[in-house]
C-alpha cells in the first residue's frame, strides 16, 4: 500500500503545508495573535476524523475503548476551538470607526 | 465502493481548503469572523462525509460496525456538547486556560489514534510506525503539558516547581521515553511489546509535565501556543499513518503557523522560546540580570 511514490508525495504534501502555514501567519497583526492561536486550535480538531475512523474499525473492546476516548477529545477540540474562537472574534465586529484597542483585544478584557 | 471511497477522499480535499481558506480571512481584522464560520463548515462537512468509511471497514470491524457507530455518535455528542457548554459558560477572561484545555483534547485523541495503530492487529510496516511512535510522542506530550498549563492558568497550580538538577531530570525522562518508543516499534506484534507502547505512552505524558512545571505562569500564553503547534504536528503525523490527507494538511499548517506565532508571541515579551522553555531552572535571576 505505502510505496515509495506515496512517501514521497507524503513529504511533498508536509514541505507545501508547512508554506502555507507560514505565510497565512506572517505579517498578522499583534492583536489577533490569541484568536488566531484558538483559530489554529480549531482546525487540528480534525483529528477527530481520524480518531472517527479508528473507532469504525475497531475489533476489540481495547480498540473501541480507545476509539471512543479519542473521538470524543477529538470532538471536544473541535467544538471548544469553535466556540472559543467565535467569542474572541465576537469583539471584532465591523465598526465604522478604526479600530479602538480597549475594545479590540479580547485578552486584555481583564483590565477594563 | 469506489465511488464511496472518492467521496471521503473529495471531502477531505474540500474541507481542507475550506480550513485553510478561513484561516488565512482569521489573519485579518477585517475579514476574522466570517473565518472562523469558514472553517466552521469545512469541519462540519468533513466529519459528516467520515461516516461514509462505515461502508468501507475491515473484514475484522464488520460484525462490530453498529456498535462502533453507536459509540461514535455517543462520543460526538458527549465531547461535544461538554466542550460546547463548557466554553460557551466560562468568563471571556478565562479563554486562555480554556484554549489550552481544548488543544490538550486534540493531542490526546492524536494519541489515541497512534495507540490503536501501534497496538492494534493490523500490520503497518517499520516506517509507518516510526511516524506512529513520532505522533504519539508529540501528542502525549501536547496532551501533558497543556492540562498542566490549564491548571497554572486557572489557579489550580500557584508556583512553578523547580528544584537542582531539573535540566538533567528532563533529559533523561526524554531520553528514557525515546528507548522504550524504539523498543515498542522493535517488539512490535511481539510479546512484550503492547508493556513497551504502554510505558512509552506514559514516558510520553510524563515528558510533557516536567517540560511544563517549571515555567511560570506569565509565560504560559506563548507555552500553549506552541503546544497548539505541537498537537498540529502529531495530527499531520498521524494523518500519514491513517492515510488521510486532509489531516495532514490541516495538521502541518497548523504545526508551522503555530511555531511562527509562538516565534512572534515570545517576541513581543522580549524572549526568545529557549529563553521562555528553558531559562527557569534556577537561574532565573541570571538570565534576568543578562536580558
Amino acid at each position: 500500500m505505502i510505496t515509495a511514490m506515496t512517501f514521497v508525495i507524503a513529504l511533498y504534501i508536509f514541505m507545501l503545508a508547512a508554506f502555507t502555514g507560514y505565510e497565512v501567519i506572517s505579517r498578522v497583526p499583534s492583536i489577533l495573535h490569541t484568536p488566531l492561536m484558538s483559530g489554529s486550535n480549531f482546525v487540528h480538531g480534525i483529528v477527530v476524523v481520524g480518531a472517527l475512523g479508528a473507532l469504525f474499525n475497531a475489533s476489540s473492546v481495547l480498540e473501541q475503548v480507545i476509539g471512543f476516548l479519542g473521538v470524543m477529545l477529538g470532538a471536544g477540540n473541535v467544538v471548544g476551538g469553535y466556540v472559543v474562537t467565535d467569542r474572541m472574534l465576537a469583539m471584532f465586529k465591523p465598526s465604522t470607526k478604526p479600530a479602538a484597542p480597549a475594545q479590540g483585544m479580547p485578552v486584555t478584557g481583564a483590565r477594563s | 465502493m469506489i465511488v464511496l471511497a472518492y467521496c471521503v477522499a473529495l471531502s477531505g480535499l474540500i474541507a481542507s481548503g475550506l480550513l485553510v481558506y478561513g484561516l488565512k480571512r482569521m489573519s485579518s481584522p477585517v475579514t476574522a469572523v466570517s473565518g472562523i464560520v469558514t472553517a466552521g463548515w469545512g469541519m462540519l462537512f468533513v466529519v459528516a462525509a467520515s461516516f461514509l468509511q462505515i461502508f468501507g471497514v475491515s473484514d475484522a470491524a464488520r460484525p462490530h460496525i453498529v456498535v462502533n457507530v453507536f459509540l461514535a455518535i455517543l462520543a460526538l455528542v458527549i465531547g461535544g456538547g461538554w466542550a460546547g457548554w463548557k466554553g460557551r459558560s466560562v468568563a471571556m477572561t478565562a479563554m486562555p486556560q480554556m484554549v489550552a484545555l481544548f488543544n490538550g483534547m486534540g493531542g490526546g485523541a492524536a494519541a489515541a489514534v497512534s495507540v490503536i495503530a501501534l497496538t492494534g492487529p493490523t500490520d503497518t510496516g517499520i516506517g509507518q510506525l516510526l511516524v506512529t511512535v513520532a505522533g504519539g510522542l508529540i501528542g502525549s506530550m501536547s496532551l501533558s503539558g497543556s492540562l498542566i498549563a490549564w491548571a497554572k492558568l486557572d489557579g489550580r497550580m500557584n508556583r512553578p516547581l523547580r528544584f537542582g538538577g531539573q535540566r538533567i531530570v528532563n533529559a533523561v525522562v526524554f531520553v528514557l521515553t525515546l528507548v522504550l518508543g524504539v523498543l515498542a516499534v522493535a517488539q512490535y506484534h511481539q510479546p512484550g511489546g503492547g508493556l513497551m507502547a504502554l510505558l512509552f505512552f506514559a514516558g510520553a505524558l510524563l515528558c510533557g509535565i516536567c517540560m511544563t512545571l517549571p515555567i511560570g505562569g506569565a509565560d504560559m500564553p506563548v507555552v500553549i501556543s506552541l503546544y497548539n503547534a505541537f498537537t498540529g504536528l502529531a495530527v499531520g503525523l498521524e494523518g500519514y499513518v491513517m492515510a488521510e490527507p486532509a489531516l495532514m494538511i490541516a495538521g502541518m499548517v497548523v504545526g508551522s503557523a503555530g511555531t511562527l506565532l509562538t516565534v512572534m508571541m515570545a517576541r513581543g515579551m522580549n524572549r526568545s522560546i529557549s529563553n521562555v522553555l528553558f531559562s527557569n531552572f534556577g537561574e532565573v535571576a541570571a538570565t534576568a540580570a543578562a536580558g
